[in-house]
């Protein structure tokens, strides 16, 4: 009984030590989005709480907590209050498996990446069940963009994480990175990278195909009928998702937690931070994206996803193993 | 043209510019004013909060002739008059609704004695509506803190009248 105690206690600490520097994170970055949305059109942003305004998310956060949680009269009820929960639950159990560094990981499971695939298309459910239940317009269609479009760019996405597995040749996590100690993906896979990069930005809702909450068209979309915590929720959980795809991205493409500069001041800095450190470098990229471009369309959205990126990931693919096969670097085959 | 159009597209290169102009941006210096800590520069003629000015000696200088009152488009401004022992006409009341007024300026357009005016001041936000109805005193208190502003503003907007 004790023993069982002893695995259990080390299990919610190893899963605490990883939750609350994720949900920080989560904080800061939303700062962080703010900050550089103001500054690329030169307005100053969030600045005012806390030192240059770091603590404007805990502000926000106190603030929703002590709103008034609305629930309209004609939802339903239970599914209403579930979909922020299972939002933000699926956005945050994926981080089970990412990899801060070799044996830095909660669960090293062999069949990582597929874990993260499967959860984070899970996370589709939560925005189907947030605009269903609220049993309203702009929320019901919200939803149903976001559902269209999400499954179509998980397509590609898909496609292009074959590519990766294809050089890797397995599907954990740790060994995706370690086989890029010789050269990083995103060298051999540029055109992945970038299409990698925008699918990524159409999974988790962001501009410019943030559809699903076009404020001009939808009010905002799945979130328009909730308040207060459960809004806090979600949002909570679209930016632990974004977290997450910058992570996937420097796992896939940027080499994990390996350093860039493998010689000696920079190869003592801890891989942790140099994992941190991409995953903000990406982040950067989503937030710098925001600023500057305009929304798509909703057929324009379709045709990229379904017209332009799947045709052309496939055919990398073929491309990727065509030249894998031919100069015998097909990593399966070797072992 | 076609064929440069096509090339454009695959390497993104339009993309690339903007994320280079976005960068560029970043670092320039910013417009925001930061609002409670500073304040933008206000005309002379900017249209505040109202208020009632006296003459240097201390007597009020509205003489009740209710062209405030006439002009006024929103019915804000209501008053009443009394004949004073020296044969002065003399206001016993005078409201401003500031919630009917639109800030318009014409009432200080209008006033012969540059008594009513409009001042600098335009954080007056109250908590209810009832402290929005100012009554004589309170327009006249108004007077007495910013006159000296007030006197320098219309002075500055002497050529222009």
């Amino acid at each position: 009984m004790i023993e069982y105690f002893n695995i259990l206690f080390g299990e919610v600490y190893k899963i605490l030590f990883l939750l609350i520097p994720v949900l920080t994170a989560v904080a800061m970055i939303v700062w962080l989005d703010r900050r550089v949305w103001a500054f690329v059109q030169k307005r100053k942003g969030p600045n005012v709480v806390g030192p240059f305004g770091l603590f404007q998310s805990l502000a926000d956060a106190l603030k929703y907590m002590f709103k008034e949680i609305i629930i309209p009269a004609s939802s339903n009820k239970i599914i209403f209050i579930l979909a922020p929960i299972v939002t933000m639950t699926l956005a945050l159990v994926a981080w089970a498996v990412i990899p801060f560094g070799e044996n830095f990981v909660i669960s090293d499971i062999n069949v990582g990446i597929l874990y993260i695939f499967a959860v984070s298309s899970l996370g589709v459910y939560g925005i189907i069940m947030g605009g269903w239940a609220s049993n309203s317009k702009y929320p019901f269609l919200g939803s149903i963009r976001s559902a269209a479009q999400m499954v179509s760019y998980e397509v590609s996405i898909g496609i292009i994480v074959i590519n990766v597995l294809l050089c890797v040749g397995s599907l954990n996590l740790t060994d995706i990175v370690l086989a890029q100690k010789e050269i990083w993906f995103i060298i051999p896979l540029f055109p992945m990278f970038v299409i990698f990069f925008i699918s990524a930005l159409a999974e988790t809702n962001r501009p410019p195909f943030d559809l699903p909450e076009a404020e001009a068209e939808l009010v905002a979309g799945y979130q328009t009928e909730y308040s207060g915590m459960m809004y806090a929720m979600f949002w909570l959980g679209e930016y632990a998702n974004i977290l997450l795809m910058c992570a996937m991205g420097s796992i896939l493409f940027l080499g994990g937690w390996l350093t860039p500069l493998n010689f000696f001041p920079f190869d003592q800095i801890p891989s942790p931070v140099w994992f941190i450190l991409k995953i903000l470098f990406l982040f950067l990229l989503f937030a710098l994206v925001k600023a500057i471009v305009p929304r798509y369309r909703y057929d324009q959205l379709m045709k990229l996803g379904w017209k332009i990126f799947l045709p052309f990931s496939l055919v990398w693919l073929v491309i990727t193993a065509s030249y894998l096969f031919y100069f015998d670097l097909l990593p399966v085959g070797k072992q | 043209m076609k064929i440069s159009r096509f090339f454009k597209t695959i390497l993104m290169t339009d993309f690339a510019n903007g994320l280079l102009i976005a960068i560029k941006e970043m670092f320039k210096a910013k417009k925001t004013i930061n609002y409670p800590f500073e304040k933008g520069k206000i005309s002379p003629r900017f249209r505040g909060e109202h208020a009632l000015r006296r003459y240097p000696n201390g007597e009020e200088r509205c003489i009740a002739c209710k062209l405030c009152e006439a002009v006024c488009p929103a019915q804000a401004i209501t008053i009443e008059s009394y004949e004073r022992s020296d044969g002065s006409r003399k206001t016993t009341r005078y409201d401003i609704d500031m919630l009917k007024c639109i800030y318009c300026g014409l009432c200080e357009e209008s006033c012969p004695v540059d008594a009513i005016v409009q001042g600098p001041n335009y954080e007056f936000a109250t908590e209810t509506r009832e402290e929005m109805y100012y009554n004589k005193e309170k327009l006249l208190e108004n007077g007495d803190r910013w006159e000296n502003i007030l006197a320098a503003n219309i002075k500055a907007d002497e050529p222009y009248r």
